[in-house]
């Protein structure tokens, strides 16, 4: 039994980041290093890819097989889209979002960084800091990452020299001061040898940080969410039409930021009427206090007529309610935007018509310049101003993802075309 | 602020699967959970429990019956539908092979590849516009790359390289009529984290999840119960071994392993232990080539 405590997880939490790297930075064999070296990989797996390492004539199993997906690419020899790996310690379960280079790199990049913690951004030592390197940087500060491992590979390469990691240190601290990046960590590694991956190993003496896997397990991630702003958009109206529950009215949904306590006064957007909570349901209990990002139901003093789509919120700033904003937007569809089409926007619980009214810029990833343009293809990030057809409650994405984010969504195909960031 | 420490990774992994279920009750108009008495959608039906406590859940449970499945299984899942007050529809294959719509080549093979097909005819018969299912990412490399809510078209079919862009918790749910979407809110979880969950939430399973004696044979490098599917071929000799199962699928092809868990804190000490995956381990038809689950899946395989 002794043995089931040492393993017990439990109490472990939930880490999600994303690795951006251009390609044979070393991206797939620094996730297979961690996988692998996190006792993560299972036999059959290992016995998979070394088949095919064999197959293809190698000599030593290649970690990087690990996270090759699907048939299509298999054939094609490539990756093509977001794939998600799991590994788990003692201290932390990871999800890694896997997103390849290559020319829909944007478009993944930014889907996998949207709900990452963290990013990973790999730089190899002999190259130093490349365009595709600040591109990288750039889309995660965009996305709202808060935190930025820079790990410079490959440094058996350059003799494991503290110079050349000096150097590329300060010449990339120097953009990411400029992007106002806060959080970032550089660390030398080697992810072919396994130096400073999950182990020291021995020839970084000199490097007196964490390695990688300490750095991820022990990054304090709580303050990633906002906490003093209360936001609940209402998903679901729960009325169970019993006989015992007649007037039941529980107000369903996920908080996003900030924390609620009974007896808390809330106002209800857009309608902005308040009232002040009187339960906090989960399950078959009740809670005193809940928070983000907390499934709960909330029931009120007041009988308001409150549906899906409306907010509650509580403290801290409020947020506005309009019917036209700023936003940046990454188009993510091979079907360009049409001025003349009208795209559905998804925010929160929210479904409603919307139209790009302006764009000011597209932003040149590789230069961050500004340029005037009229359309949007997939990969574009443009500022644009959007209008839609009934007031949204919302806050600045640097200032609440979960509120500040949206979609657009194609009414005819369906499909989602692109991922907002409100201004 | 204390208490946010305590939210841990499985308190974030069920507030997500909580808020992936209200939002496809929100926004679909004939949802379904698929319900097979496995752990996984075990686990499914105390997070739509928790989902929509105090009111009855928005959608029916469906069971996909192969005709396959172990006794105890099946008790189980009628046990459990009717303890919730749930509504349960079951099926079969047996009633797609006599109708024509399912043919095999022999009586005893694996049902597992025609599942689909029960199971599209299904989705037509009630009109569904969303299923939600119990499969996670961990499972198989084809589905690493799946979305949480995966959209099929009409054929049922996933196409790989045509899925939606899927980002933060906006899920687009929207279809065509005669289109529809999967749904699975347990996408994020891993074989260890449903253990966990068991342990936590104290959810009954069915009895073969957990170490019995039982008449196995050695075929393939897998240990196969003996049934009325499968009889020892001459060479094989039949052996009385302690062993479970880590997946609840067709009794002809899913192997169990030899364990003494007895119960679920021996089950997660043995998981975090395991050094092979669970469909390596206990399914035959994954091992057929490399690429079988992803074959399967576009032929509107769950
Ligand atoms: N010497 C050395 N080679 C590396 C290192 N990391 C990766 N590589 C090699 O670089 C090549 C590209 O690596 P891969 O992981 O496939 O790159 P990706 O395209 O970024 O996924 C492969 O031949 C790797 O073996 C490292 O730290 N040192």
């Amino acid at each position: 039994m002794s043995v089931v405590e040492n393993v017990g997880l439990e109490h472990a939490e939930l880490l999600r980041f994303i690795t951006a790297g251009s390609v044979d930075d070393g991206k797939s064999t620094l996730i297979g290093r961690l996988l692998h070296d996190s006792k993560s990989i299972f036999e059959d797996q290992l016995n998979a890819i070394a088949k095919t390492s064999n197959k293809r004539g190698m000599e030593k199993v290649d970690l990087s097989l690990l996270t090759d997906g699907l048939q299509a690419e298999r054939e094609q020899g490539i990756t093509i889209d977001v794939a998600y790996r799991y590994f788990t310690t003692p201290k932390r379960k990871f999800i890694i979002a896997d997103t390849p280079g290559h020319e829909q790199y944007t478009r993944n990049m930014v889907t996998g960084a949207s709900t990452a913690n963290l990013a990973i951004i790999l730089i190899d030592a002999r190259k130093g800091v490349l365009t595709q390197s600040r591109r990288h940087a750039y889309l995660a500060s965009l996305v709202g990452i808060p935190h930025l491992v820079v790990a410079i590979n490959k440094m058996d390469l350059v003799g494991y020299s503290e110079d050349v990691f000096n150097q590329i240190r300060t010449e990339f601290s120097a953009f990411l001061q400029g992007l106002g990046s806060r959080s970032v960590e550089y660390i030398p590694m080697s992810a072919l040898v396994g130096d400073m991956v999950v182990e020291r190993g021995d020839n970084l003496g000199w490097y007196s940080g964490q390695p990688l896997l300490d750095y991820l397990e022990t990054i304090d991630i709580k303050q990633d969410v906002n906490t003093h702003d209360f936001r609940f958009p209402v998903q679901w109206v729960s009325r169970p039409q019993t006989e015992a529950m007649h007037d039941f009215r529980g107000y369903m949904g996920r908080i996003e930021s900030g924390s609620v306590h009974v007896g808390d006064t809330v106002t209800v957007l857009p309608s902005g009427l308040t009232s002040r909570v009187k339960e906090i349901l989960f399950y078959n209990g009740t809670l005193e206090t809940a928070f983000a990002p907390q499934s709960v139901t909330l029931t009120i003093e007041d009988h308001l007529d409150i549906s899906r789509g409306d907010m509650l919120v509580n403290g801290g700033e409020p947020p506005r309610v309009t019917r036209e904003f700023d936003a940046m937007l990454c188009w993510l569809s091979e079907q360009s935007f049409d001025p003349g089409r009208k795209y559905i926007v998804k925010h929160t619980t929210h479904m409603i018509k919307g139209l790009i009214a302006r764009i000011d810029y597209r932003v040149d990833i590789n230069t961050m310049n500004h340029e005037v343009v009229d359309a949007l293809t997939m990969n574009d990030i443009a500022r644009i101003g959007i209008k839609v057809q009934q007031p949204l409650v919302i806050d600045a994405y640097t200032q609440n993802r979960g509120t500040g984010c949206f979609i657009l969504i194609d009414e005819v195909s369906n499909n989602t075309v692109a991922a907002g960031m409100i201004c | 602020m204390n208490q946010r420490s305590y939210f841990t990774h499985l308190d974030a992994l069920e507030s997500e699967a909580i808020h992936i279920m209200r939002e496809v009750a929100a926004e679909c108009t004939n949802p379904v959970l698929l319900f097979s008495g496995g752990k996984d959608s075990v686990v499914l039906l105390r997070l739509a429990e928790k989902a929509f406590r105090p009111s009855r859940f928005p959608f029916p449970l469906m069971h996909i019956d192969t005709g396959h499945n172990f006794p105890e299984v099946i008790e189980f899942r009628d046990y459990r539908a009717k303890e919730l007050g749930e509504r349960l529809i079951v099926r079969s294959m047996e009633d797609s092979i006599q109708r024509g719509r399912v043919v095999l080549r022999s009586g005893n093979q694996s049902r597992n590849p025609f599942q689909s097909i029960t199971l599209l005819d299904a989705i037509e018969e009630f009109g569904f516009d969303a299923c939600i299912g119990g499969a996670r990412r961990d499972e198989e490399k084809a589905r690493a790359k799946e979305r949480i809510f995966s959209f099929r078209d009409e054929f049922g079919q996933w196409d790989p390289k045509n899925q939606r862009p899927e980002l933060w918790s906006l899920y687009n749910t929207r279809t065509h009529p005669g289109e529809n979407i999967r749904v699975f809110p347990i996408s994020n979880w891993t074989e260890l984290d449903i253990w966990e969950y068991i342990g936590r939430e104290q959810l009954e399973i069915p009895s073969i999840y957990f170490a019995h004696e039982r008449e196995v044979i050695v075929r393939d490098n897998g240990l196969l119960p003996i049934s009325y599917l499968v009889q020892p071929k001459a060479g094989e000799h039949v052996q009385n071994m302690m062993v479970r199962f880590r997946t609840v699928g067709d009794m002809s092809c899913t192997c169990p392993v030899a364990s003494h868990a007895k119960n679920v804190e021996e089950i997660i000490a043995e998981t975090a232990l395991t050094r092979i995956t669970e469909r390596g381990a206990t399914r035959m038809d994954d091992q057929t080539s490399e690429a079988s689950m992803e074959l399967r899946k576009r032929e509107g395989y769950f």
